[in-house]
């Protein structure tokens, strides 16, 4: 049976490996596969761009189609959350959303390697997400953009309770932010390769499993596309709070 | 790749009689509509897990965020527990207020999808 020997490991589809080892003194900086699906994620999204714009039709094929969509898609959310000052912010917030869409779709090929079940990855993200909307909010409104941390129109004495929750609740944003892509990848993957893993201790039995196993993919893909968007439109959200402060 | 015109044919020019100035001026407008405020014009994850999972998510979160900051101060002022105590309390108070925003967002999503369907209905009755 194949549960022998660690035939089953849920979590073994997380393992970094490292294909190219690069070491510089004490930093690890090894190509691994974390890095190659990222690059690979990359090239997928460029190429999906590039090539079906190539045409340029006025009546747009399938591919071409497609990348209208996507773009549409980013377009509208950032012009109905940011507003139009957003639309200088396009460019990252686009690239963002196809990194992420591109790198939660093809974890769901087997055998691949899904690099946002890795809280570090988004965590990297989102502290980049969280730092530039704060320097954004600070060029364009300077010392006012404090005003942030306190809700107008309280009584003045209530803010040495609620600029410290402001405070608190605004520094948790990176972390809710990216916890919540990465926490669900890492279940859902988890899920699929525990229920997997049944199908073949269960034998005959195993069809009950396999059938909860295609309902589970198919909400899997609902997911992988999900998350991405609700990540990017929080994005958009929380430029829209630096830019107009609420 | 070959570009079948009878298949999508969707969007002929828009108002190709109209002036430019005026398709300018339209189109304008219709970008400058300024936001819809945050969490408008589209869906945010509005199934019911989905909701369930981000409040969760959220006060985590602000307790962590919480809980480390007071750890840290600690450390640094050498003054353990108290300042890990009293972020723990703001913490609690920075995760309620997430989960209210949160709450608020779905409450005013929930509310503009009604609207819209109820629209839609006296549209059609």
């Amino acid at each position: 049976m194949a549960a022998q020997g660690g035939g089953i490991d849920p979590i073994h589809q997380f393992e970094i490996q490292p294909i190219v080892p690069i070491e510089i003194g004490a930093l690890d900086l090894s190509f691994t596969n974390s890095s190659l699906w990222m690059v690979i994620a990359a090239v997928i999204t460029t190429a999906l761009l590039t090539l079906s714009m190539r045409g340029r039709a006025l009546v747009p094929g399938r591919w071409q189609s497609i990348a209208e969509m996507l773009y549409l898609v980013v377009a509208n959310m950032v012009r109905d959350n940011v507003g139009s000052e957003g639309r200088k912010y396009f460019p990252f917030i686009f690239t963002l959303f196809m990194f992420l869409l591109i790198g939660n779709v093809q974890g769901m090929i087997p055998g691949s390697f899904t690099f946002t079940s890795h809280l570090i990855v988004n965590f990297a993200l989102a502290a980049v997400i969280f730092v530039a909307v704060t320097v954004i909010g600070i060029m364009r409104h300077g010392a006012h953009f404090l005003r942030l941390f306190f809700p107008e129109g309280a009584p003045l004495w209530t803010a040495v309770i609620l600029v410290p929750i402001e405070l608190v609740s605004y520094l948790s944003r990176p972390i809710s932010l990216s916890v919540r892509l990465f926490a669900n990848m890492l279940v859902g993957h988890t899920l699929l390769k525990v229920m997997a893993g049944f199908v073949l201790l269960m034998g005959v039995f195993g069809v009950v499993p396999l059938a909860v196993l295609v309902g589970i993919t198919a909400l899997e893909f609902l997911v992988a596309i999900l998350q991405a968007y609700v990540f990017t439109i929080l994005t958009c959200i929380y430029l829209h709070d630096a830019i107009h402060l609420h | 790749m070959t570009n079948r015109p009878d298949e999508q044919d969707a969007k002929p020019p828009a108002s190709s009689g109209a002036t430019f100035e005026e398709r300018l001026r339209k189109a304008k407008a219709r970008h400058d509509v300024g936001t819809k405020g945050p969490g408008r014009g589209g869906r945010l994850n509005s199934r019911g897990m989905g909701v369930g999972f981000r409040i969760a998510v959220e006060m985590i979160a602000a307790l962590a965020v919480g809980i480390g900051i007071g750890i840290g101060l600690d450390k640094w002022w050498g003054t353990t527990p108290w300042m890990m105590i009293l972020f723990f309390i703001l913490g609690s108070g920075a995760a309620f207020v997430n989960v209210i925003r949160v709450a608020q967002a779905y409450d005013r999503q929930v509310k503009a999808e009604k609207e819209a369907q109820m629209g839609d209905g006296g549209k059609k009755g």
